[in-house]
C-alpha cells in the first residue's frame, strides 16, 4: 500500500475498521473526536453503523448492546468521558462482552486541560471500574502502531471476550506521520466466537472453553441466552453462591493471566550492554528514545524498554531488566503513576527513578538526556 | 400447558416479587402481547435495566439482557442497530427510566428508534426499599420523603410524546386486556413506543401511604383511571381526580434503524 500522511487518531480508526469493527457509538470529546468523525464517514461505506449518543454512558451502553447483537464494536473518548464510562466497562468485564475503548488521554482531573497531552489515566485504565477484574491496555507510540494496536485490541477483545483499552495520549492521537498501512490480506483477524454445541447438546452460554473464555451466542441466534451484570453461573443466571463468586472472579483473571507472556508487547533498544534503563510508553517514549540516543553519544551505556502492553503489567520484563540495571528511569506525562508498578516489579533489585511531567508540555529529549546523565552520575558516586 | 408458557423460563419461576406485587401481571401481559403479535421467539430480545421490574427479563424465554441501572434503552438501541431484524422490547421501572435513565429515555424517543418500552410504574424504588422516584406523586410518602415528597412528578407519557415517540399508551394492572392490547399496538408501531403500566407496590409504596392491600390498590386504579375519550369530556375539577388510560398518542415519523439502513445503502453505492 502506498505511503500516506496520517494522524494517530485516524490510523486508530482505520485499524479498527481493518480488524472488522462495524459499529461505533460515542460522544464528541477532545482530543479523541477525529476517531468518531472518521468512523461516521467510513462505517456506512462498509455496511457498518455509527451513532452519536446523548452522552458518554450511552456511548458505552450502545456498543455493548451492538456487540451482543453480533458486531465488533469501538468507542473513543478522553478523560472526562472515560470516567463516565467506567461502570459499563465493568459490565463488559463481568458479562464478558467484547468491546474496545480508546482513551486519548488529556490533562485532568475533571475538565483539566482539554487540549493538552497527558498519561494521567494509566491507573484509572487499570482500576477505574469498581470491583476486581482483569484489564488489557495497549499504548501505541507511532501513528503506524496506532493502526496495529487497534487491530490487536479488537482481536484481543473478541478472543478473550473482555473490554480492551487503547491507552492513547494526545501526542500520538494528534501527531501526523508518513505511514504505510498493511494490505487487508496481511492482517490477522480473530473472528467472533461461536457456540460449539446446541441447547439440546447441553450448551450453556457461560461454560468456559479450554482457554477459559466462554463461547457466548449472539442475540438472535436462537439460543435464548440471559446476560446480566450480576455474578452468574454457566447458565448466565445470577447466583449469590460464595464459592461460585470466587470461581468466577478467578476465571476472569486467569483467562488473561494464562496468556500474559503472549500479550506482553514491548521493544528493547540498546539493552545488550545497558547499565541504565529508561522505561517509557506512548508519546513519551518518542522523546525518551531521542534522549537515550543523545546520552549514548555522550558515552553513557543506557538502554530503553518501551512498553506497548501497559496492562497486564510487564512484570517479568521489568524484573529481568532490574536485575542487570544500576537504575531505571521512568519518564511519564503525569505525577508519577506507572513508576509504582516498575518499583513493584523491580522488587528492590535496583533504584527506580520517577521523572514526572504534568505541566501540559511534552518531554524534550534533552530533559530525558539530562536525567539520564544525573542518574549515571549519582550511580558512580 | 397454556400457550404462552413457552415464553417463560419455567425453571426460573416462581419470581422474587413480593406478595401482591403487580409486576407479574405486566410481565404476563407482555408475553401475551408477544404471542398475539406473532413475534418470532428467536428474533425477539428483552432488555431491562435495574430494579424490581427489570428482574422480569430473567423469567422470559427469549434472548434477554439485564443491563445496568438506567441503561436499558441505549443497550437496546445497540442491539436494534446491530441487527434490525430483531424485535426489541425494553422493560424498565419508574426510577430506571425517568431518573437515572431519563436522558436515554428522551433521546430514544427523539430518534424514534423501533423499541417497545414497557414502563412498570409503581411510583417508588421498590428494590432498595421504598425511596421516592420522579414518578412518586407530589406529597406522597417514601423512606426518603418521610414528610411527603416536595418534588413534582413527571408525566412519562407526555414526556415521551414531547420527545418524539410515535406511540404512547397508559394502562394499569387492573386493566389487563387493555394492557395487552396497548403492548400489541406498541409492538406494531415501527418506531419508539411507550406503554406506561401503573402497577401496585403494596409493600414499599402502598403501606407507607396507607393505600391498603393489593386488592385495594387495584380498586383505586379501577376508580381513578378513565379511558381517554371519557377523560377528555371531564371538567378540570373532575380531571384532577382521574388519569387517562388507553392509547394517548399516535404519530408518524421516520424510524431510526430504517433511516440508517438507507444511509448505508447510499454509502455503499458510493453516493455522498
Amino acid at each position: 500500500m502506498k505511503a500516506r500522511l496520517m494522524q494517530g487518531n485516524e490510523a486508530c480508526a482505520e485499524g479498527a475498521l481493518a480488524a472488522g469493527v462495524r459499529f461505533f457509538g460515542g460522544y464528541p470529546i477532545t482530543p479523541s473526536t477525529e476517531i468518531a468523525e472518521q468512523m461516521a464517514k467510513e462505517l456506512p461505506k462498509v455496511g457498518g453503523t455509527f451513532i452519536q449518543m446523548e452522552d458518554e454512558i450511552g456511548g458505552m451502553a450502545v456498543i455493548l448492546g451492538a456487540s451482543l447483537g453480533g458486531k465488533k464494536v469501538l468507542t473513543a473518548t478522553s478523560g472526562p468521558g472515560f470516567s463516565l464510562k467506567q461502570e459499563l466497562i465493568g459490565y463488559a468485564a463481568i458479562a464478558e462482552i467484547p468491546a474496545v475503548i480508546v482513551n486519548v488521554q488529556r490533562v485532568g482531573p475533571s475538565t483539566g486541560q482539554p487540549t493538552s497531552p497527558s498519561q494521567g489515566d494509566i491507573m484509572q485504565i487499570r482500576w477505574g471500574t469498581h470491583g476486581d477484574h482483569p484489564m488489557i491496555a495497549l499504548a501505541p507510540w507511532t501513528v503506524r502502531e496506532a493502526f496495529d494496536v487497534a487491530v490487536m485490541a479488537v482481536n484481543y477483545a473478541e478472543r478473550f471476550r473482555t473490554p480492551v483499552i487503547i491507552a492513547m495520549d494526545e501526542v500520538v492521537g494528534h501527531m501526523r506521520e508518513k505511514v504505510v498501512l498493511p494490505e487487508a490480506n496481511e492482517i490477522e483477524i480473530y473472528p467472533r466466537r461461536k457456540p460449539t454445541a446446541t441447547r439440546a447438546e447441553g450448551y450453556q452460554p457461560f461454560t468456559p472453553a479450554e482457554d477459559l473464555v466462554p463461547n457466548v451466542a449472539n442475540f438472535g441466534d436462537g439460543y435464548h441466552i440471559h446476560v446480566t451484570g450480576l455474578i452468574h453461573d454457566e447458565t448466565g443466571f445470577p447466583s449469590g453462591n460464595a464459592q461460585l463468586t470466587k470461581e468466577c472472579t478467578d476465571r476472569w483473571h486467569q483467562k488473561i493471566a494464562r496468556v500474559q507472556d503472549e500479550i506482553t508487547h514491548y521493544d528493547e533498544f540498546f539493552m545488550d550492554d545497558a547499565e541504565f534503563v529508561v522505561l517509557a510508553y506512548g508519546g513519551t517514549a518518542r522523546s525518551a528514545y531521542a534522549g537515550v540516543e543523545a546520552a549514548r553519544e555522550k558515552g553513557i551505556k543506557v538502554g530503553m524498554l518501551r512498553l506497548m502492553t501497559i496492562w497486564p503489567f510487564a512484570d517479568k520484563i521489568v524484573k529481568k531488566a532490574a536485575a542487570k540495571a544500576k537504575a531505571i528511569l521512568v519518564p511519564e506525562m503525569n505525577y508519577g503513576q506507572l513508576v509504582h508498578e516498575v518499583e513493584r516489579a523491580a522488587a528492590g533489585q535496583t533504584q527506580v527513578i520517577s521523572l514526572p511531567k504534568y505541566n501540559t508540555e511534552i518531554f524534550e529529549p534533552s530533559e530525558i538526556c539530562e536525567a539520564i546523565e544525573t542518574m549515571a552520575k549519582e550511580a558512580s558516586k | 400447558m397454556r400457550t404462552y408458557e413457552k415464553f417463560f423460563r419455567m425453571n426460573r419461576l416462581p419470581h422474587i416479587w413480593c406478595p401482591g406485587c403487580g409486576n407479574g401481571i405486566v410481565m404476563k401481559a407482555i408475553v401475551q402481547a408477544i404471542e398475539k403479535a406473532g413475534l418470532d421467539q428467536d428474533k425477539t430480545v428483552i432488555v431491562s435495566g435495574i430494579g424490581c421490574s427489570s428482574r422480569a427479563s430473567g423469567y422470559m424465554n427469549f434472548d434477554t439482557l439485564h443491563t445496568a441501572h438506567g441503561r436499558a434503552i441505549p443497550f437496546a438501541t445497540g442491539i436494534k442497530l446491530a441487527n434490525p431484524e430483531l424485535n426489541v422490547i425494553v422493560i424498565t421501572g419508574d426510577g430506571d427510566a425517568t431518573a437515572i435513565g431519563g436522558n436515554h429515555f428522551i433521546h430514544g424517543a427523539r430518534r424514534n428508534i423501533d423499541l417497545t418500552v414497557v414502563l412498570f410504574n409503581n411510583n417508588i424504588y421498590g428494590m432498595t426499599g421504598g425511596q421516592a422516584s420522579p414518578l412518586t406523586p407530589h406529597g406522597k410518602k417514601a423512606t426518603t420523603a418521610p414528610y411527603g415528597t416536595v418534588d413534582r412528578a413527571f408525566d412519562p407519557c407526555q414526556l415521551a410524546q414531547a420527545a418524539g415517540a410515535t406511540f404512547v399508551a397508559r394502562s394499569t394492572t387492573f386493566h389487563v386486556p387493555q394492557t395487552v392490547d396497548a403492548i400489541v399496538q406498541g409492538i406494531g408501531n415501527k418506531g419508539f413506543s411507550l406503554i406506561e403500566t401503573i402497577t401496585q407496590c403494596p409493600i414499599a409504596y402502598g403501606r407507607k401511604n396507607k393505600l391498603g392491600d393489593a386488592a385495594n390498590m387495584l380498586k383505586w386504579m379501577s376508580e381513578h383511571a378513565a379511558p381517554l375519550a371519557a377523560y377528555n369530556k371531564l371538567s378540570d375539577e373532575q380531571k384532577a381526580e382521574k388519569f387517562p388510560i388507553g392509547v394517548l398518542y399516535k404519530g408518524a415519523a421516520p424510524e431510526y434503524s430504517a433511516e440508517y439502513a438507507k444511509l448505508i445503502k447510499q454509502a455503499m453505492e458510493g453516493k455522498k
